[in-house]
């Protein structure tokens, strides 16, 4: 399978009445066609900032992208015009957002925001994009669908409105869907069926997805691949049964750790790392997670470690090996 | 939403009621009364005017006759008479039968006028006055304040709240006699002072000529009553426009790949005039109700010296009118926002 999108390099800096915040230093990725990946970690590691500095959705001043590329179909996104990039989002690359609350517009109709896409990028009628947006109300699940075009958000539960916030961002059939903590503000349940209505939809239209999570639980049924970020920086990355069999990261093993099983007979308590986020306002010499980690040893705090291939496909930014306990 | 509307109406004359009792008994409780003078009234006379306007009776009395002639439509089969205590502001003929309503009595100090009078000719001048003032304010101060916050932090920004900041800090007493050395002493365009609009009004308030005799008139004093207004909304549209812009659906706009146009005019102004628009009712009525010192500076035959002066010469019947004039248009232009307000915002339901 090609590369649908590359990723090097990728900084991003916000510049604020604390000084400079580092949120992305220096993250490389790539997409494949067709294929799922996670993007794991805990509040504030900059994954949100990952992805919107791809489509260049930071909002600037405060914020920069100062270095990288992020190539796809064999042009960069971050040196593009602001119209090549326009005609990309919502066409091509299309995002979900976290809070379907505050996400749509709450003094246009449904019917109207769903259609838009449809009417900027390909040209459509407002008749015809409101019957194409009718048909993917019904994909993901709306009843009702076609009344209920002239509905305004806020009489949609959330649940409901983060199906249509889906059907919008597939409304032009894009190659990559960006969904950023999709789930997060939704019901236990209604997260549920957001994530199999999401895996439906891929296997019915063959999109390649970015799923932005700080559950990795989530990310099981559902991703190829997982890249874990903590403090800008993306500290493991593996295929996603390799990263459950072999978490290798001091923090990936953290994170596991914290999920609760149901296989558990013993009711240990659920762990929790200690300590707190990195505080982003300098480019650390030492590792970032080398304050809350049980395994550092004096090499950490003197060095930054970068990736390095532990398996196949599977890469980790770490000086020690927690199997043994001794640094690689 | 017709519902919600009558509520209102029922909530108007409560309001009505209130200020009415209020005011009554304010200005009675004030020393002095209209008929006295520097050198007293012989006595006689004084006790026949306190007789013939009855201020010789108890005060709920007087109270009551007031509510009475103005509240109560009168039927009558006589026609209505020129006669200074049987002014009403409704008079309707249905078979032989005459319907009076609205009668807010004489005036004590402009002799052989009523209040009626006063509603009928100097109103429509203030309310066109106010009205063309409200409208500056908003073609001066939307573009304004939507300027100064897409292009925020550059020289755009700075004039745009330099002028809001001058705007309401020099007051019409100075900028009024400004205009009028420039424009009418200096360059001669315009005349100094006047009103070009005569009855009969459209509507009861409307030019019926919009013609340059009435525009002649009609630049400098509504650019000097609403230039203050204006600043007033260029910050609070400034404001509002800014926050909307760093909302999650303006995010969602880009997302999808809309011209940056397309995001500001479709996605972030209507949601940003929702707060200006609460302000429109109050500052319609407080153009309206504040025209004073602007009818004084180009001599302008409107409300605001009737209102102004009727307070110290004690002129009841003038007091009580245009105070619940006043109460009708402030209860009216809130209304008319809410109304407004529904229609800008559909979360908002009133039923
Ligand atoms: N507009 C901004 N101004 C200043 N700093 C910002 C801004 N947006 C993000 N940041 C900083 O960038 C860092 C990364 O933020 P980001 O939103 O990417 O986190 P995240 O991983 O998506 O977290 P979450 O799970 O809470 O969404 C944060 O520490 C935050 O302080
Ligand atoms: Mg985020």
């Amino acid at each position: 399978m090609t590369d649908l999108l590359t990723v090097a390099g990728l900084e991003t800096q916000f510049r604020t009445r604390e000084g400079l915040v580092h949120a992305v230093n220096g993250v490389s990725f790539n997409l494949k066609e067709g294929e799922t990946l996670g993007i794991v970690g805990e509040s504030g590691c900059g994954k949100s900032v990952t992805v919107m500095s791809m489509l260049r959705l930071i909002p600037s001043p405060p914020g920069k992208v100062v270095a990288g590329q992020a190539i796809y179909q064999g042009k960069d996104l971050l040196k593009m015009s602001d119209e090549e990039i326009r005609h990309i989002r919502g066409a091509q690359i299309s995002m979900v957002f976290q809070d379907p609350m505050t996400s749509f517009n709450p003094v246009l109709t449904i019917g109207r925001q769903l259609a838009e896409p449809l009417e900027i990028h390909n040209g459509l009628s407002l008749q015809q994009a409101y019957d194409r947006a009718v048909q993917m109300l019904e994909m993901v699940g709306i009843p009702r669908a076609k009344e209920r075009l002239n509905d305004y958000p806020h009489q949609f539960s959330g649940g409901m409105r983060q199906r249509v916030m889906i059907a919008m961002a597939l409304i032009c059939s894009p190659q990559i869907l960006i969904a950023d903590e999709p789930t997060t503000a939704l019901d236990v349940t209604i997260q549920a069926q957001i994530v199999e209505l999401v895996k439906r939809l891929r296997d019915e239209l063959g999109m390649a997805i970015i799923w932005i999570t700080h559950d990795l639980g989530i990310i099981a049924g559902l991703a190829d691949r997982v890249s874990v970020m903590y403090g800008g920086y993306i500290i493991e990355e593996a295929l996603v049964k390799e990263l459950y069999a072999n978490p290798t990261h001091p923090y990936t093993l953290g994170l596991l750790n914290s999920l609760p099983r149901m296989d558990e007979t013993d009711h240990r308590r659920l762990y929790s790392i200690d300590g707190l986020p990195p505080v982003l306002l300098e480019k650390p010499n030492y590792c970032p997670f080398a304050p809350r980690c049980a395994y550092a040893v004096e090499h950490c705090w003197h060095e930054n470690p970068s990736l390095i291939p532990v398996g196949p496909g599977h890469t980790v930014a770490c000086w020690v090996d927690p199997a043994t306990g001794r640094e690689r | 939403m017709g519902r919600y509307i009558a509520r209102r109406l029922i909530y108007l004359f409560v309001v009505l009621f209130v200020v009415s009792v209020i005011t009554f008994g304010l200005m009675h409780a004030v020393p002095g009364g209209p008929f006295d003078r520097e050198k007293k009234l012989p006595k006689e006379i004084m006790e026949n005017l306190n007789k013939r306007y009855h201020l010789d009776e108890p005060l709920v009395m007087q109270y009551g006759r007031y509510m009475y002639d103005v509240m109560i439509p009168h039927f009558s089969i006589k026609a209505p008479t020129s006669s200074l205590l049987d002014d009403h502001l409704f008079n309707v003929k249905v078979g032989p039968i005459w319907i009076k309503w609205m009668n807010f009595g004489p005036s004590y100090s402009s002799r052989s006028r009523t209040v009626n009078d006063i509603f009928r000719d100097q109103l429509p001048i203030s309310m066109q006055l106010g009205l063309m003032a409200l409208f500056v304010a908003l073609v001066i101060g939307l573009p304004l304040g939507i300027l100064a916050a897409l292009k925020q932090n550059t020289i755009f920004d700075y004039l745009g709240m330099s002028v809001a900041i001058f705007g309401v800090s020099v007051p019409v007493i100075v900028l009024g006699p400004i205009l009028i050395y420039i424009f009418g002493v200096s360059l001669k365009l315009l005349p100094p002072t006047g009103w070009g609009a005569k009855p009969p009004y459209v509507l009861g308030f409307l030019p019926a000529k919009l013609d340059w005799n009435f525009w002649k008139y009609a630049i400098m004093p509504p650019i000097a009553l609403g230039l203050g207004s204006s600043a007033i909304i260029a910050r609070l549209t400034r404001a509002s426009l800014l926050q909307v812009i760093r909302e999650d659906y303006i995010r969602t706009a880009r997302a999808k790949g809309l011209q940056e146009r397309l995001v500001i005019t479709r996605h972030a102004l209507k949601n940003s005039l929702i707060p200006v628009v609460t302000i429109l009712g109050p500052m319609f009525a407080a153009l309206v109700t504040g025209t004073f010192v602007t009818e004084l500076t180009f001599g302008i035959p409107g409300m605001g010296k009737y209102f102004v002066t009727s307070i110290t010469n004690r002129d009841y019947p003038v007091i009580m009118g245009t105070i619940l004039l006043y109460v009708v248009f402030l209860v009216i232009a809130n209304l008319v926002v809410d109304i407004l307000y529904a229609y800008l915002d559909p979360r908002i339901r009133y039923d």
